[in-house]
């Protein structure tokens, strides 16, 4: 029930903000329609709406990241953090409160994107739904990133570092824009060694309904996901005893 | 009958004494005001009573309960408006004294009924559909106090409630804390020597986190040998300093 009534205002908090509608919904379909746009003029195999599509849900993922870490960071620089602490609420409470609401925004965001992709040309399958339930453990990734970056840094810092750096490191390091073989060697291998193009690859495979090309990538995301929820809670329940 | 009682309460951030061996006791249904220059220990004294920040050595009772051993069920009996104003901005009046009925587990009854009575007692009726984020600073901290009164605190801790609002604003709050009086125990920390001679019961007065003196305005001037407060209340501090 506290969880719930937390979780509650969290999202009422992040979907009253127009720049959340505009960045968390449009702005990824903004890009789906130009990325469509240029490939119906100059074909590339990397544009085909099947491979962009499940790219575009995960680069959308960013800004659930955004959206996570500006709301702790704003909690934090106010009193209202310091008046919580004061009730009943619990630490799982807040942990749970403010990562639960952003995985039905995540979710939505995912379905639009397919959406707009079917209107695209994008052929309905089965796929499509079985890669909306697979954003949960992406997204979860991402909502614990922010969660860390809300839990260390100002509002305004999350701002440069989140909607910024990350959204930038998430697009470059996806292979959403381009072909990680076209670069080579050592970006490929520390793209590799993150979760972001196994993210895509794993989208890819579920909308493709490739069963076994989900490995390895579903655990290089579980295991990311999980470290970084680990390091996020302990960094958020030391600003907690700080505070 | 003691509200509040603390005994050798310190606070130590590294080489700093915050707060040093405190000793006081504020009784039921009194405002008691707390009263310093900046760093004088009486933000960090309110943390340490509202659980927020645990105690380098001593303890507190707050109607017998520990703040040391039993922090849950001090947390059950206080409420806390901060020094800044504590409102979630982007929902309403409403939504916003909703979320504390929430977290405080109000069934559906008690929020409707609760909600209604605040808004009467802090006449809120204008403002109640509003996003807090939009309102004056006066309106925040009457929404701040309002929300902190959810709870139904038997002792509630107003950090300095008027912090920047205007003669009006300030004069319209004092009403509210004065109707507040005797009904529960209020703890108040302020700069400001009118505030704290027109409100309270007794005074504490702090300096560099030690207690200098605990009366009434009227003993404390007696004692000063002043007339006005604010000229005893400097005549206490300068004399701590020699």
């Amino acid at each position: 029930m506290r969880i719930f009534t937390f979780a509650g205002r969290n999202a009422k908090e992040i979907l009253r903000d127009p720049l959340t509608v505009c960045f968390g919904l449009g702005f990824p379909v903004v890009l789906l329609l130009l990325l469509s746009a240029i490939q119906a003029n100059i074909p590339v195999k990397l544009f085909e709406i099947q491979h962009l599509t499940p790219g575009i849900t995960v680069f959308g993922l960013s800004f659930m990241t955004l959206f996570s870490a500006t709301v702790i960071a704003k909690d934090r620089g106010s009193s209202l953090l310091q008046r919580l602490y004061t009730t009943p609420l619990t630490a799982l409470d807040f942990i749970l409160g403010y990562t639960l609401p952003i995985i039905p925004i995540a979710v939505a965001q995912c379905a639009v994107c397919y959406l707009v992709a079917i209107l695209l040309g994008l052929k309905l399958t089965v796929g499509i739904l079985y890669a909306t339930v697979f954003i949960i453990p992406v997204s979860a990734f991402y909502i614990a990133l922010g969660l860390l970056c809300g839990s260390v840094f100002t509002d305004k810092q999350v701002g440069g570092i989140c909607g910024g750096l990350l959204t930038n490191l998430s697009a470059w390091l996806s292979g959403v824009w381009f072909d990680l073989d076209l670069v080579g060697d050592a970006f490929q291998k520390i793209a590799y060694a993150l979760p972001f193009v196994h993210a895509v690859e794993l989208e890819r495979a579920v909308l493709s309904g490739d069963a076994a090309g989900v490995f390895p990538h579903i655990w290089w995301v579980l295991g990311y996901a999980g470290a970084t929820l680990g390091v996020a809670v302990l960094l958020f329940l030391r600003q907690m005893k700080r505070q | 009958m003691e509200a509040i009682r603390t005994t050798g309460l310190t606070k130590k951030y590294k080489d700093v004494v915050a707060v040093d061996n405190l000793n006081l006791s504020v009784f039921k249904g009194e405002l008691f005001s707390l009263l310093g220059v900046n760093g004088a220990g009486k933000t960090t004294t309110i943390k340490m009573l509202s659980c927020l920040t645990t105690p380098t050595s001593g303890d507190a009772l707050l109607n017998g309960k520990s703040i040391c051993k039993d922090p849950a069920a001090v947390k059950s009996i206080i409420a806390v408006s901060p020094q800044e104003t504590a409102v979630a901005p982007g929902l309403s009046v409403r939504e916003n004294l909703e979320l504390m009925c929430g977290v405080h587990g109000f069934t559906k009854d008690k929020k409707v009924r609760k909600i209604a009575e605040l808004t009467e007692l802090l006449g809120l009726n204008t403002v109640i559909s509003k996003k807090a984020g939009k309102l004056s600073g006066g309106w925040q901290r009457r929404l701040s106090i309002a929300m902190a009164l959810v709870s139904e605190p038997e002792i509630l801790f107003l950090d300095e409630p008027t912090l920047g609002l205007d003669v009006l604003a300030r004069s319209d709050l004092w009403d509210l804390i004065r109707s507040l009086k005797g009904k529960i125990t209020i703890i108040l920390t302020t700069h400001y020597m009118e505030e704290a001679e027109a409100l309270s019961d007794r005074i504490a007065i702090m300096k560099d986190g030690r207690l200098l003196v605990c009366d009434t305005a009227e003993k404390i001037k007696e004692q000063a040998g002043k007339d006005s407060f604010e000229q005893a209340f400097i005549q206490i501090v300068k004399g701590a300093e020699k």
